[in-house]
């Protein structure tokens, strides 16, 4: 079972993450189960959705308390919810933010994960690029297809493709795509980083 | 085809493909989902002939089926909560005359307070509508139900609410193979009513019925629920081997033969008591499930069958009478009169709190350690200072003022997660 959380407020698609990532596993042959949490939805109000994924049929409904991994699209959260509530230390947090990991002040929780295993990035600017509005939700599921390898990226543009219409499926399937390889990119450089520090 | 989809998208593409000729709805959450899949089927042509009404209100919703069902058509609806409420009258009287409508009911709790979550106050509270009420544990179910329901509806001339957690499945977005159009083509015959209102021929039903036949009307209704529990069985026997899977019938048996103790459930909740069953035979204790599809007709002797060999039934539930305490624990202890098995009643997961495997462990922990009175109902997860909070200001020297709103004020004590009351 792996189990993902995704933080955001109303409007961004916070509920259409969890579903993408559903059908993406769902794609790759696994079980996967996503849901909301359930309360008056109004744009801007934190929102919170959840999905499992498992090779065995999924029985738990409740939600998620204990992740695998957490999913940020609203960095203004980080101080009004405890986001990272019962992460598993070797679990995954994808925030998308305009600041750095450090700047966002998150290094205990970098201490606990490991720098690898956390990570921000600017899914707005990469959402503006390809869609031309800054909707995180695609960016931020091809990064952490990158970040987590739970999925594939293919599968990611494969679900993005069954949910949308062809003209905003491409745009979101090129932003999924490149915030992937961004983050592909990025471990590469900290992977040489480290090899020039071991070989110093 | 096995495909990953909400699950009112689940019920809405199962139901279209029962071929119903007038939906009649009126939207409230979380069923709103399926009858706009619905609307939008019948729009575009896909599901044809259909008429939509889109009524004013659920007490016009269920009379518009009952109208469409009585000049002989199939019809179908889909409500909760105070909405299911709002149409009791009007279910009454569809079973009273015997017409077969099936409807979704979303459940959701009832207020007040106001809460739009998911518990089993509403179909409990018209537990005896002589409505034949179905519980999907999932969302394959809850699809499959419906091809059962209208079926089965149609043979004993009696309306089937098939009910569904509200937001827990109807929102949950999970694998669902929808019964394909051929197959329910071949299980489900056209509807041909008993007794069709015809313009050309015009008759009544539903007329005056005094003392001198008026308990015999109610035994029919009665006689015909029994009917169905002998048809249950072969009917979803019949469906499954169509389907090529298991379909949900009476109840559903997790590993029954050996156990010693049983947890009972009804709806989305069956798979976490799976879970905590399966995870306490890992530590040697003999814990089964026994899972209620079926709830009205009660099925007695199949409950009793599966649980005579237990020392110890745990019934966890979703709803509460209040002032006696569970709804399907009642039924449970009757159909065990004069065996020695213990039940326990255990309300749970009101309002939409979660019922978790943790509670639910820490619950059969404390049955198995012999902690648990079964001589009065328990309560999963409550907090019981604010509740006693309340009491005390209640008592001798009331306060004034909003009760319900203090709780909310009393909320920042402890977390109160696995405490049995």
């Amino acid at each position: 079972m792996f189990a993902v959380r995704i933080h955001g407020r109303g409007g961004q698609g916070v509920v259409t993450a969890a579903e993408l990532l559903s059908i993406a596993a769902f794609l790759e042959g696994r079980h996967a189960q996503a849901f909301p949490t359930f309360g008056s939805e109004r744009t801007g109000a934190p929102v919170t959705s959840f999905c499992r994924i498992d090779t065995e049929p999924i029985r738990l409904r409740e939600p998620i308390t204990a992740p695998d991994a957490v999913i940020v699209q609203d960095p203004t959260l980080l101080r009004q919810v405890d986001v990272f509530a019962g992460l598993h230390s070797d679990g995954y947090a994808l925030v998308n933010s305009t600041h750095s990991v450090d700047e966002l002040d998150l290094t205990e929780l970098s201490a606990r994960l490991g720098g690898a295993r956390l990570m921000s990035i600017d899914a707005a600017l990469v959402a503006r690029q390809h869609l031309g509005r800054p909707l995180p939700n695609a960016a931020l599921l091809g990064a952490f297809a990158a970040l987590s390898g739970v999925v594939g990226i293919e599968a990611v543009e494969a679900a993005i493709r069954r949910r949308f219409d062809a003209g905003t499926a491409a745009g979101n399937a090129a932003a999924a795509r490149a915030a992937h390889d961004l983050v592909l990119s990025r471990r590469q450089d900290s992977d040489d980083r480290e090899g020039e520090l071991r070989h110093a | 085809m096995r495909d990953q989809m909400e699950g009112s998208v689940a019920v809405a593409t199962a139901v279209a493909r029962c071929r119903p000729q007038v939906v009649a709805a009126y939207p409230i959450s979380p069923q709103t989902h399926i009858v706009e899949g619905l609307a939008d089927l019948v729009r575009t042509g896909a599901l044809s002939p259909c008429e939509y009404l889109l009524v004013e209100s659920e007490f016009a919703a269920m009379s518009a089926c009952i109208g469409a069902s009585a000049a002989g058509v199939r019809a179908y609806t889909a409500s909760s909560s105070q909405g299911l409420l709002f149409m009791a009258e009007a279910l009454f009287n569809a079973s009273g005359l015997g017409l077969p409508v099936v409807m979704t009911v979303a459940n959701r709790a009832i207020g007040a307070p106001i809460n739009i979550w998911n518990d089993h106050s509403d179909t409990m509270a018209l537990r005896d509508a002589g409505w034949i009420q179905l519980y999907a544990a999932t969302n394959q179910e809850a699809a499959d139900l419906h091809v059962l329901a209208f079926r089965v509806a149609e043979t004993v001339s009696l309306p089937v609410m098939v009910c569904m957690d509200g937001f827990v499945l109807t929102h949950a977005f999970e694998e669902v193979d929808v019964p394909d159009q051929d197959g329910v083509d071949r299980y489900l015959p056209a509807f041909r009513a008993r007794q069709q209102l015809d313009p050309g021929d015009p008759m009544s039903i539903g007329a005056l019925v005094g003392p001198e036949a008026f308990m015999e009307a109610k035994l029919l209704v009665h006689a015909r629920q029994l009917r169905a529990l002998d048809l249950l069985p072969r009917l979803s026997g019949e469906l499954a081997a169509q389907l090529e899977r298991r379909s949900a019938g009476l109840l559903d048996l997790h590993r029954l033969d050996d156990a010693e103790t049983v947890l009972v459930g009804m709806g989305s909740v069956l798979g976490t008591l799976q879970a905590v069953a399966d995870a306490s035979r890992e530590d040697g204790d003999r814990v089964g499930v026994l899972g209620v599809t079926c709830f009205r007709p009660w099925p007695a002797v199949e409950v009793r069958q599966a649980l005579e060999r237990a020392q110890r039934v745990v019934v966890v539930e979703k709803a509460l009478s209040i002032g006696a305490g569970g709804v399907l624990g009642q039924d449970v202890r009757v159909a065990l009169e004069g065996l020695p098995v213990e039940v326990h009643d255990v309300v749970a997961g009101l309002g939409g709190r979660p019922v978790g495997v943790s509670s639910v462990g820490a619950l059969l922990h404390e049955v198995l350690a012999g902690r648990l009175d079964a001589r009065r109902p328990h309560f999963l997860d409550v907090n019981a200072s604010i509740l006693a909070a309340e009491l005390d200001r209640s008592g001798d020297r009331a306060e004034h003022g909003p009760e319900l709103e203090r709780f909310l004020a009393d909320l920042s004590g402890p977390d109160m997660a696995g405490r049995v009351s």
